[in-house]
């Protein structure tokens, strides 16, 4: 009986972590479509292709080829050195040792495993200048206002998660008598070995065995801390890119609500007191024009929040930000994501409803002075490397402080003002639009 | 130097009978600000030396609604486009040239949603047009040896991805197009769009104007060439900022054409 407790104490952890993991996913879902319902089903052959090339082939990370680069060792890394997982899990569950061994020739397995010992290595290699680039040179895009505390640490740890996790690998190789012996596929762990020289065998497998279970552990911890972090980006990149906006950057979408009412305004024949035909829902005046909280945006751009890596591209090239005012775009959509797992966690405290907590994204989280420092030059969405339009949020919440609470600066009610009079933003009368053409 | 242009109206035409194969889109600035008149009627001068059949809206025009829009007044720019698009339809316009990027951009996307769906062109894909079937040459004499820079406009630019027309026509100059650290899908902002023109701008610590006038002056041009009213505004404010009117012209692509040729 007792030489099952090992899988059974493997099986317990493996469900206890992957059930874990799927009650989070669960709340994530459930908060992305807290959003306003829109349907994106168009082009669908584009948005494969902009995920295949986006998501899975970093198309926008060599832009900066230096992290790019790196970036790219790291996730080739993780995604190849994850196929020893499926040996780890498979071994763990019926307790057999290198399960790889038995159903491939030990040529091809020593090709494998040697190749994810140099992908640990180069992930290691990679990792490290990471950690230096941040804490050491100090990158100013890692430095901004709001990554400080959570944002930051929550940086620092997945980069020691990669280190132990990896160093872990190694070691668990290099402290496995047999594998070894093989002396095939023991690239970088050959050099390792020699440091146990004289440890008894059965300390040797202790150690292998601690390795062993440490390395899966520890990926299943991370799995779980995923949620908590800016690296649910791993998971979210691809729906997010699938996603993405493929009309031009420049065009903002039309608010149909307004051209209800414009319509309206506009065409004498249309009976105003008229009641809306049934079904037609956008017929229906909105409760709110724009956006002033998480549960006024689309689930797409609640999704953008929940994928932003917090890398900053989008901060770095935004010309308000360059030039010092508040405004960072990375800011607008951390802000949303706080906001959005602050609702979510006000709706799973409340059984289920959302109980008011007097605060909401515009306001308590973004500014004013941040909305109104933004020149719509698309540069932040543009630079953003897994699909995110921060300034589609920008625009949803200028609407609501023009629309719903005329909070524009005066300067811009002058000019609306202008325009509503004589058709341009400066006071020139319409009638004088072809003056030009008599001025020498 | 010719000063006489000759500019009908669609109204005109319209009573005559005809109908002009393109509209010009002057846009506000193009009809009041000082500077941006210069441009209006370089390229107008352009357009009557190739003989193109066109006319403008002239009184009929009205503000596209762009900065309302950017400004996050959804109504008044959707009415200004309804309003707009009315006359377009009435006269049956098929195809749009316009100097201004931001009108260039909400003629060509956000109109068709409103029921206003045209061939909308940026002038300086129009003029490259020209110069590609033969109705324009240009004499690249006067701007030899000229280092120029060429300022992308977001709404040109990164919005609707038109990189290679201005640059196209600048080579034709014989000039040496040189280019700014940031340019193109990267450029920066001149600090105009989004209605920024109209306003004080936010709390900071420089202009964004002057941040890029300073990435111009940093390679060292005879000329900044730019493809907007704005942003010539923006770059010709941040020139002067930066004490250097004497050494750098800022220019629109349609003025380098037409000074070249002498219009
Ligand atoms: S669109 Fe706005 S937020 Fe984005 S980079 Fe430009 S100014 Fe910054
Ligand atoms: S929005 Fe995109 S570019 Fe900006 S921080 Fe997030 S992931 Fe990076």
């Amino acid at each position: 009986m007792m030489e099952y407790l090992p899988q059974v104490l493997f099986i317990v952890l493996l469900t206890a972590g992957i059930g874990y993991f799927a009650i989070n996913v669960k709340k994530l879902a459930r908060n992305i479509q807290l959003g306003k319902a829109v349907v994106i089903n168009d082009n669908k052959p584009q948005r494969w292709t902009n995920m295949f090339k986006i998501a899975f082939g970093q198309t926008k990370m060599v832009v900066r080829p230096v992290s790019g680069f790196l970036h790219f060792i790291v996730y080739v890394g993780f995604i190849i050195i994850n196929i020893e997982v499926l040996e780890i899990i498979i071994d763990g569950i019926f307790g057999t040792h290198r399960i790889g061994l038995s159903v491939l020739p030990v040529g091809v397995y020593g090709f494998l495993i040697g190749t994810f010992e140099i992908l640990a290595v180069l992930v290691l290699v990679a990792v490290i200048i990471f950690w230096i680039r941040r804490n050491v040179i100090k990158l100013k895009r890692f430095l901004s206002a709001e990554m400080t505390g959570w944002p930051k640490n929550d940086a620092n740890i997945i980069l020691y998660f990669e280190v132990v996790l990896m160093c872990l690998f190694l070691m668990m190789n290099a402290t496995d008598t047999s594998f070894q012996n093989l002396n095939s596929g023991n690239v970088v762990s050959q050099f390792i070995a020699p440091l146990f020289n004289g440890v008894s065998e059965t300390t040797l497998h202790t150690i292998e065995r601690g390795a062993w279970w440490l390395h899966i552990a520890g990926i299943l911890a991370f799995l779980n801390y995923l949620y908590f972090s800016k690296h649910l980006h791993i998971l979210l990149a691809f729906p997010n890119t699938y996603y993405g906006k493929l009309i031009p950057k420049g065009q903002l979408l039309n608010n149909e609500a307004v051209t209800k009412e414009v319509k309206l305004m506009m065409d004498p024949s249309v009976d105003p007191f008229a009641a809306p035909a049934e079904g037609d829902a956008a017929a229906a005046v909105p409760d709110k024009f724009g956006a002033s909280d998480v549960t006024d945006l689309t689930w797409v751009q609640l999704l953008n929040a929940y994928t932003c890596t917090e890398c900053g591209r989008c901060t770095s090239e935004c010309p308000a930000n360059q030039t010092g005012k508040k405004l960072s775009p990375r800011k607008i959509m951390m802000d949303t994501r706080d906001r959005l797992e602050e609702v979510g966690k006000n709706i799973d405290a409340n059984k289920g409803t959302f109980v008011p907590d007097g605060k909401q994204l515009l306001g308590d989280y973004i500014t004013n002075e941040e909305l109104w420092a933004c020149t719509t030059c698309n540069a932040c969405v543009e630079a953003c490397p897994v699909s995110i339009d921060p300034l589609s949020i920008i625009m949803n919440m200028r609407q609501y402080l023009v629309m719903e609470q005329s909070a524009a600066p005066s300067d811009l009610n002058n000019m609306m003002g202008n325009i509503e009079n004589n058709g341009a933003p400066w006071p020139f009368n319409q009638q004088d639009r072809l003056n030009w053409t008599n001025e020498s | 130097m010719s000063n006489t242009i000759h500019v009908p109206t669609m109204a005109s035409l319209f009573a005559e009978g005809k109908q002009p194969e393109v509209l010009f889109w002057v846009g506000c600035a193009g009809s009041f600000d000082d500077r941006a008149k210069k441009i209006t009627k370089a390229f107008v001068k352009i357009l009557n030396k190739a003989n193109v059949s066109f006319a403008v809206l002239g009184t009929e025009e009205s503000c596209t609604g762009d900065p309302a829009k950017r400004s996050g007044n959804e109504f008044l720019f959707q009415m200004q486009a309804v309003t707009n698009i009315e006359v377009l339809n009435a006269y049956d316009v098929k195809k749009i040239v316009t100097t201004c990027p931001h009108c260039f951009n909400t003629l060509k996307n956000e109109y068709p949603g409103l029921g206003g769906t045209y061939e909308v062109v940026h002038h300086t894909q129009f003029l490259k047009d020209l110069l590609d079937t033969g109705k324009i040459t240009i004499e690249g004499g006067k701007f030899t040896g000229k280092r120029i820079t060429f300022h992308d406009p977001c709404y040109l630019g990164r919005a609707n991805n038109v990189y290679e027309a201005p640059r196209d026509l600048i080579r034709k100059l014989d000039a040496e197009l040189v280019e700014m650290k940031s340019c193109k899908s990267r450029g920066l902002c001149c600090g105009a769009g989004g209605a920024q023109m109209f306003k004080e701008a936010e709390k900071g610590d420089k202009e964004v104007n002057i941040e890029r006038t300073e990435q111009a002056i940093e390679v060292q041009p005879d000329i900044i060439a730019a493809g907007c009213p704005f942003c010539n505004t923006m770059m010709t404010d941040g020139v002067k900022g930066k004490e250097k009117e004497n050494t750098i012209a800022v220019m629109d692509i349609a003025e380098l054409i037409a000074n070249a040729d002498d219009l």
